[in-house]
């Protein structure tokens, strides 16, 4: 489908398109690794017992671990690390013996001044991602962390650079988050809000996080160069801060595709930094080069042992693994005989399995998937699998106009009743046989001279005269008549 | 029999009905306050723990049995949390604060009966061999006035030595129970690392810190071993295996036991009366039937360049939380990072600052390889020349101090020399494995001597074995000071 | 071998730990630090190829909590401690610059 993002090939950025305000003698295309930090669905934190939740009291969701009191040390939430070695397992990723690491720089958000995280040593390592296109993304790693408290700029309208001064809440920090990092493999704009969405959906799938972008749940970091088309190596990157939509991910890309291409073009290099986005100018900043990059003097943490998962608990968990995004893809585009990419609006919103069971009751697969994708994009509601196959049956023996169809399939979505009982209650019914045949011998008796035309006129005049007899017998039925019905009685009392 | 020790007759006078916890802790606060000019307190605790030994008090009188520990007065180093009582690291940038929390070790004691009457004077974060870098001045030694009760835990020691407390809680980190023990004669026990819980221990270096007693005598410390050790869900190094009983081990004797003294630790840099007394220690255990030879163990003299490589590293991240934000001091200035700058900058002391540049330089980008890597590196061989010692030994034995306490300033204008301090005692802490301090006669100027006993990982009961030999062994040549000292008018 | 720590060297490290120094203190602390890092220069000649690293003494592995709510601490009793507090909040001079 065409306005779905990254469906067609690699976006090829010509310098000279509009808006680029640069000579058009060069292609550039873009090459982008994404850095995705997925809050992970515990009920407590990563390191201590203090409860992991959106939206309390500032201050509220805090124990003395999580604030790095002096003397406190962290524990590791076992919960979090099964859905770490979820994530990994459905992103095919080596579950490895794992340290955690110090990282150390000084923010008022963290309270004991470092983080921890993983360093050389992560949980997870290797791996890929396949896209609906069928494009397999690779990922680097995917490693465990503690987030960071939420620091809040007070005055000079917020912004951070003219703040009088801020306020701290701690309510987030120690929250397990997973770091996902991706091989820089995805080339357009489009393509990394694809790449976002399979990665959300498998984080959805197997009950790691909740993906919500708004709360600040799934959080993406982006590494961005560009570099001729056919050029064998890569650009000089900048990292990309402060991305909060999947609408912004793209308009960030674009932006800072085309501020880097425009410098190229006129021979000026691009610096190695880190840039904040700004959503409401709509353009990213400096934030900080390469040489003024911290050192985080990483190290072991001291205060927590190696993780090295028993083999036995990895593989409980790979069994108990449900089906993911790109299998039910791959499923339900195997039983319609369609493309992957051709369903995967269907399984991004979770309705193959529904559509499977409609499919194995008698539906044809193509109006099961035009129902799924048009008419139930609200979702399912208590809509049953028979149910559907059912309504499809009916609209395929022509016993319910496509509006009616409509109708009925919303009705049983809110009530979950049988499409017959839907369109009995709605008088949908249709008109009985030997009742429709009386309707159209008295239409024929009161329109004599339409009649004749009818039964007389060339192809055309025939076809028009069909339609007035048409409409009129379902003005007398109230619309319940069965157009083809009409049609064969029509056809059968002009003698044709 | 073995010498029991003021903490097991106090517990068992409480125990027994025979003696009120409530008159222990008056005596002791009493003794406290007479000493006050030792400076071996930061703060006193009275007023909670006679109500404390009223609560013990009234269980002794309603048949109940408060614990091994009943009534027995005990004196936390002053980086032991403590709820609702300031625990400062005797530094300014802690000024105030008051944990919401106690330590694991606070719980257990007070399970045990034990009465927690103050909090003693430090060096800065544990950082030093003398307690002269306490923010608040430093602890006098109660054996020499003029003299540093050694450091970091320079006030339990002192508290322990002037009979102020009969138990005090301290932290070793290269040295800091085991040293300022010898330099006043008492005894000083760092545990395995992991046995002793470290939940609530203010972090100097992590994986070196342990928490354990000082005490007069080698059957005091077992008896506070035993009741603070043990396995702790809140501390993930802290080991599982429960640590035992260790009553059993003070008698057995030496006969048999196979004594090894550390070639490393014991020639070069110790002063010779100290070699004195070690030499003499080893003789007392050989008479008493134990197979004493000579070891080396090649690594410990790389544990001082190491050690002074990974704790400061470990602290220099461990001390970064303080930064004016959420607790203790904050000196104002214009953005957040001129606080936290101005904050640290006024808050700690010169050797704290020394030694959170020295761990940063050895994490930092370029030198992580040349310093903490290769630290790390060392050990691994420390670990395994250890280890070998200990296929033929099965204690290995060397000084505590390489002198007799030393006077005040002595040391102070040479960070390196102060380092020094640490020399016998470092590699314990960096192989993890349990080590005593006992009381092994006089030196220089009639000053205590300490000799130490080093066991492998879990070793404790054999090490606990050997020390109460070596301090009946050394009974009839107990320093002065141990007794029970007051001060004297000389101040540093 | 490394060099002997240089006045630059030890300028950097104090602003990466926060610390301010005087001129005299950082005259001072660049030679303290040298002569530690001199006697640490045994360690930093060894060579230690194919030695591992010991970052924990005693060997435990795999210690994990159940996934329970609890010891939460109360915000006044924390708040309280605060050098400066406003709306159930940490109050900081402004902060300049995101996290890094
Ligand atoms: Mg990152
Ligand atoms: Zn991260």
């Amino acid at each position: 489908m065409s306005d779905r993002p990254g469906s067609g090939a690699d976006v090829i950025w010509a310098a000279g398109s509009p808006g680029l305000g640069a000579p058009a003698d060069t292609e550039w295309e873009m090459v982008i690794g994404l850095e995705v930090h997925a809050e992970l669905l515990t009920r407590s934190k990563l390191f201590s017992g203090s409860p992991n939740a959106f939206g309390g009291e500032p201050n509220t969701n805090i124990d003395p671990v999580c604030m790095g009191l002096p003397g406190t040390l962290p524990v590791l939430n076992r919960h979090a690390v099964e859905l770490a070695i979820r994530v990994g397992l459905s992103l095919g990723s080596l579950v490895q013996p794992s340290v955690f690491a110090r990282k150390n720089y000084f923010y008022p958000d963290m309270p004991k001044d470092y983080q921890i995280s993983q360093y050389d040593r992560p949980i997870n390592v290797g791996g890929s991602l396949e896209l609906p296109t069928g494009k397999v993304i690779g990922i680097v790693r995917a490693h465990l962390e503690e987030d960071t408290g939420k620091t809040t700029h007070m005055g000079g309208a917020g912004r951070i650079d003219d703040a009088a001064y801020s306020l701290v809440d701690y309510n987030r920090a120690g929250v397990p988050l997973l770091e996902i990092v991706s091989y820089p493999d995805l080339r357009s704009p489009a393509e990394a809000r694809e790449y976002v969405t399979e990665l959300r959906s498998t984080l959805l799938a197997v009950g790691a996080s909740d993906g919500k972008m708004e709360e600040g749940s799934l959080r993406v970091d982006a590494n961005v160069s560009v570099r001729p088309v056919g050029a064998g190596e890569f650009g000089t990157r900048c990292e990309i801060k402060n991305v909060n939509s999947l609408r912004s991910l793209g308009r960030a890309l674009e932006y800072e595709a085309r501020r880097q291409i425009r410098m190229l073009s006129v021979g000026e290099p691009v610096t190695q930094q880190t840039r904040h986005w700004n959503e409401d100018t709509g353009r990213t900043s400096a934030l900080r080069t390469k040489e003024e990059a911290t050192d985080y003097r990483y190290f072991p943490e001291p205060d927590l042992v190696p993780l090295d998962p028993d083999p036995a608990w990895v593989e409980r968990i790979r069994a108990e693994l449900p089906l993911l995004p790109r299998e039910r893809r791959h499923r339900l585009a195997g039983l319609i005989g369609e493309d992957p990419a051709r369903v995967s609006l269907v399984t991004e919103r979770g309705q193959d399995d529904l559509a499977l069971a409609a499919i194995e009751a008698g539906a044809a697969p193509a109006a099961v998937l035009k129902h799924l994708e048009q008419n139930l994009a609200d979702g399912s509601g208590e809509l049953t699998a028979d149910g559907l196959a059912e309504l499809i049956g009916m609209e395929a023996r022509g016993e319910l106009t496509s509006n009616q169809v409509k109708d009925v399939l919303a009705e049983m979505v809110r009530t979950g009743e049988s499409p017959a009982t839907v369109a009995r209650r709605a008088g949908f019914e249709a008109v009985a046989a030997g009742e429709l045949a009386a309707v159209v011998d008295r239409i024929i008796a009161e329109h004599p001279e339409e009649w004749r035309r009818l039964c007389a006129g060339d192809g055309r005049e025939r076809k028009k005269m069909q339609g007035f007899f048409t409409g009129q017998v379902m003005r007398a039925t109230k619309g319940q008549a069965n157009g083809r019905d009409v049609a064969a009685l029509l056809a059968d009392r002009a003698g044709s | 029999m073995t010498a029991a020790g003021p903490a097991l007759a106090i517990a068992a006078a409480v125990r027994g009905g025979e003696r009120s916890a409530t008159s222990v802790v008056e005596e002791s606060l009493a003794a406290i306050a007479s000493g006050a000019e030792l400076a071996a307190f930061n703060t006193v605790t009275a007023e909670a723990a006679l109500a404390r030994a009223r609560r013990i008090d009234d269980a002794v009188a309603a048949g109940e049995d408060p614990g091994c520990l009943a009534g027995v007065p005990v004196a936390l180093k002053d980086n032991i949390c403590t709820r609702g009582v300031a625990t400062t690291c005797s530094s300014r940038i802690l000024e105030g604060w008051e944990p919401p929390y106690d330590a694991t070790v606070v719980g257990r004691l007070n399970a045990a009966g034990g009465i927690v009457v103050g909090k003693t004077n430090m060096d800065e974060f544990a950082m030093g061999s003398s307690t002269e870098n306490s923010a608040f001045g430093p602890t006098l030694n109660p054996c020499d006035p003029a003299r540093v009760p050694g450091g970091s835990s320079g006030g339990s020691a002192a508290a322990g030595a002037a009979a102020m407390t009969p138990v005090a809680l301290g932290s070793d980190t290269g040295g800091s129970i085991r040293q300022p023990a010898a330099l006043c004669g008492v005894v000083g026990m760092k545990p395995t690392y992991g046995r002793v819980s470290r939940y609530g221990l203010v972090a100097f270096a992590s994986s070196l810190d342990q928490i354990g007693p000082i005490t007069c005598t080698v059957a005091d410390a077992a008896l506070v071993y035993s009741a603070i050790a043990g396995h702790d869900p809140l501390d993930s190094t802290s080991i599982p295996e429960p640590a035992g009983d260790m009553s059993g081990a003070l008698g057995e004797g030496v006969a048999g036991l196979r004594v090894g003294i550390v070639a490393e630790l014991s020639g070069e840099g110790i002063d010779g009366d100290v070699s004195a007394r070690l030499g003499a220690a080893a003789e007392s255990l050989a008479s008493l039937g134990a197979e004493v030879g000579e070891v080396s163990v090649p690594a410990a003299v790389y544990g001082l360049s190491a050690y002074f490589l990974i704790a400061p590293a470990e602290a220099s991240s461990n001390l970064a939380r303080y930064d004016g934000v959420r607790y203790g001091l904050r000196v104002p200035a214009a953005t957040a990072a001129d606080m936290n700058v101005a904050t640290r900058t006024a808050g700690f002391g010169d050797e704290v600052k020394r030694r959170i540049m020295l761990g940063t330089f050895a994490l930092s980008a370029g030198y992580y390889d040349a310093y903490y890597g290769k630290a790390l590196k060392v050990r691994t061989l420390v670990l395994r020349d250890f280890a070998a010692a200990y296929e033929r030994f099965d204690v290995l034995l060397a000084p505590t101090s390489p002198t007799v306490a030393f006077r005040f300033g002595e040391r102070t204008g040479n960070p390196l020399a102060m380092y020094l301090s640490d020399a016998c005692t470092v590699a314990s802490n960096l192989a993890g494995h349990p080590a005593i301090s006992v009381p092994a006669g006089s030196g220089a100027d009639g000053l205590p001597v300490g000799v130490q006993v080093m066991a492998p990982a879990l070793g404790e009961a054999v090490m606990f074995r050997a020390a109460a030999a070596l301090e009946r062994a050394q009974a009839d040549r107990r320093p002065a000071g141990s007794g029970g000292a007051t001060a004297g008018s000389a101040s540093p | 071998m490394t060099e002997r720590i240089s006045r630059d060297d030890v300028a950097h490290v104090a602003w990466l730990a926060r610390l301010s120094l005087r001129a005299d203190e950082l005259e001072r602390f660049t030679l303290q630090l040298g002569d530690v890092l001199d006697h640490a220069a045994d360690v930093a000649a060894l060579d230690l190829e194919g030695v591992p690293p010991t970052s924990h003494p005693y060997p435990v592995g795999n210690v994990l909590r159940a996934d329970v709510p609890d010891g939460a601490l109360d915000r006044a009793e924390v708040l309280a401690q605060a050098p400066e507090t406003e709306e159930g909040q940490f109050r900081v001079p402004p902060v300049r610059g995101e996290a890094p």
